[in-house]
């Protein structure tokens, strides 16, 4: 059997006296793209930071490619954060250097290259993430919120991760932009073999590109394909389906 | 051939017409440094032309990065006249290799830096074009904040008392404890220096003089700016220019609330009370730490110092410190609330701009204490 991408267990998380994720289990297997959703406050974009180590946890067990978080020192912590890349909502360029500087920033800090190999390694990345070859000279503040987004994708795909984290990966975007933000992630996914875990609003994006749906309902993560959530009889999730705009964006689905 | 799941190697060998190279191993970015210089030596070290065949059959693992090496020695041979082939593609890589061969890439040039001595030249240029055209706007936002000022004077009610008094709080009374103790330590050093001297003369008694007059002619006010500079110049410009990075200042002007009224004006309004107060505090502060030590270390009674100091200064000194001190509020105010407007998007030109906006206001003090030096000694002050 395959090790799972990631493996959550028992997850407890608490703000005081108030408690967000209570025995939460959540499995993400390899080479999937697992949409997370729910309500505002169910603790989504806290859940992407305790997978990824920025958080602890309360009480649970959580496995990234077979490693228990809890358990690793420096020299793995920083090993198993080679093999994760990460686009923040805002995408997070680092704002005092260029867009290719950014995609190098990881290379830099981890790879002895040298500078000449550098500028093709982000050269590539930028052309990967379909960003016009001009865009590596510019700073973050000169370019759209897209091309940001963009360039926070090369950049967390610089190291050639295994798994890769999407927070909110279209907000923001126009509906075109953000079709087309879909189509390359699963195209990315495709040819480089990732795992995707992502948090998302945007039922387009859920239908379109995830292969399962974990929906945050309860303290709990409930998984299934999408049209299992739809059947479900929780209530959240009939109003998050059954809404006029999530009817809209099912009835493409046919 | 070599162990599966080592790390990556690249071997090239001519056979009569054909050139082979074969490439094996982990083709990653761990290994790619190596693999790079490998490679770079095979393509330049291939000379002539013909075919020329990569076998990939023995690779174990590839990334993009691998993809990109495989694909950079497929152009430079082709480059170099050979007709190329990739032979034995594993599978599994093949959808990354034509993706990366599908690539248009600009990979840009190393930068070409002009020589040192033509870099400083044009540095100098846009630095003093830039400085010249800082001080232009800087001037005109003086005058739209003396205007803001004009429109409050006529309608007295559109002055915001809260954000006022609040600002007052901030950098007046917060103020206090720093502004007291730089004075008084300020004060301790002077009359040691002083006495120490002028006793050479045996005039350790005008170091009270000495205090008295530099205290609250100069020292006393000027080093009350320079603080209050550092201390909430910089503040101004960091907590506008946060505002204007959250599009708190946009939102502000949709709602028809017009910036200099609602941001600059409380804050200038409160440097100028402030200042004056501070700088009241710091002059007792300095005189009464200056006295200290005149006490203990020259022998004078409390009383002496005191008489000493009354026949030593008189009220125009005191004026004419004091009368500095709403001037110098009012450019340090504007000059960080200037800075603050001017923060363009990213976080890094909030924390150039207040490092500007300090520098920018302690340089201005000093030049308008210089002036007010020269106006004062032809006035006969």
């Amino acid at each position: 059997m395959v090790t799972p991408a990631i493996r959550i267990e028992g997850l407890r998380t608490e703000f005081g006296p108030q408690v967000v994720h209570a025995e939460l289990d959540l499995e993400v297997r390899q080479g999937e793209v697992l949409g997370i959703v729910g309500g505002s406050g169910t603790g989504k974009s806290v859940l992407l930071r305790e997978i990824l180590g920025l958080m602890r946890p309360a009480a649970g067990r959580i496995e990234v490619l077979g490693r228990d978080l809890a358990e690793l020192d420096d020299g793995e912590r920083r090993r198993l954060q080679g093999r994760q890349g990460v686009l923040f909502q805002q995408g997070a360029l680092f704002s005092s250097l260029t867009v290719a500087e950014n995609v190098q920033a990881p290379l830099r800090e981890r790879e002895r290259l040298s500078e000449a190999l550098l500028r093709e390694l982000a050269a590539l990345k930028l052309a990967l993430v379909g960003l016009p070859p001009d865009a590596g000279a510019k700073f973050p503040a000169q370019i759209s919120g897209g091309m940001k987004k963009r360039a926070g994708l090369a950049r967390a795909l610089a190291l050639d991760p295994e798994i890769l984290f999407l927070d909110e990966p279209t907000a923001g975007l126009d509906p075109i932009g953000a079709a087309a933000f879909d189509r390359l992630i699963r195209e990315l996914q495709q040819s480089l073999g990732l795992t995707v875990v992502m948090v998302t609003h945007d039922l387009d994006s859920l239908q379109a590109i995830c292969d399962r749906v974990a929906a945050l309902v309860d303290k709990r993560a409930m998984v299934g394909s999408l049209a299992e959530l739809r059947a479900a009889e929780h209530p959240w999730l009939q109003a998050y389906f059954g809404g006029v705009r999530g009817r809209a964006a099912l009835a493409a689905e046919g | 051939m070599a162990d599966q799941e080592g790390p990556g190697w690249l071997t090239s060998e001519r056979r009569a017409e054909l050139l082979q190279l074969t490439a094996g191993g982990r083709w990653t970015l761990a290994d790619l440094a190596k693999l790079d210089r490998e490679s770079r030596a095979v393509t330049t070290g291939s000379g002539g032309g013909g075919r020329a065949r990569i076998d990939l059959a023995q690779l174990t693992a590839l990334d993009t990065a691998g993809a990109w090496l495989v694909h950079r020695i497929e152009q430079a041979l082709e480059a170099r006249g050979w007709q190329v082939e990739l032979a034995g593609v594993p599978p599994q890589h093949q959808g990354l290799l034509t993706g990366v061969q599908r690539l248009e890439l600009a990979v840009p040039a190393q930068p070409v830096r002009p020589n040192g001595v033509v870099r400083l030249v044009a540095r100098l240029g846009r630095g003093t074009i830039a400085a010249g055209r800082k001080l232009l706007h800087l001037l005109s936002f003086f005058g739209e904040a003396a205007l803001a000022f004009g429109r409050v004077l006529l309608h007295p009610g559109r002055l915001r008392l809260t954000s006022l008094t609040h600002h007052l709080e901030q950098t007046c009374l917060n103020a206090l404890p720093i502004v007291g103790l730089i004075a008084f330590l300020l004060g301790i050093v002077m009359a040691y220096q002083g006495a120490d001297q002028l006793r050479r003369f045996g005039a350790e008694i005008f170091t009270v003089d000495l205090l008295g007059i530099s205290i609250m002619r100069e020292i006393g006010i000027l080093m009350t700016a320079i603080v209050v500079a550092g201390r909430s110049g910089s503040a101004f410009t960091a907590e506008i220019g946060a505002m204007q990075v959250n599009e708190e200042i946009d939102a502000l002007r949709t709602i028809g609330l017009d910036p200099m009224e609602v941001l600059v004006l409380p804050r200038a309004l409160a440097l100028m009370i402030a200042l004056p107060l501070l700088g009241f505090f710091a002059v007792l502060a300095g005189l009464f730490g200056g006295g200290l030590m005149a006490v203990l270390a020259l022998d004078l009674s409390p009383a002496q110092f005191l008489t000493q100091l009354q026949s030593a200064v008189s009220p125009a000194h005191f004026w004419v410190g004091m009368i500095k001190a709403p001037v110098f509020a009012f450019m340090i105010a504007l000059v960080g609330c200037y800075e603050g407007l001017n923060v363009t998007g990213s976080a890094e030109s909030v924390g150039r701009l207040t490092t500007q906006s300090v520098v920018v206001s302690i340089f201005l003090v000093i030049v308008v204490d210089a002036m007010f030096s020269i106006l004062f000694s032809y006035l006969g002050v």
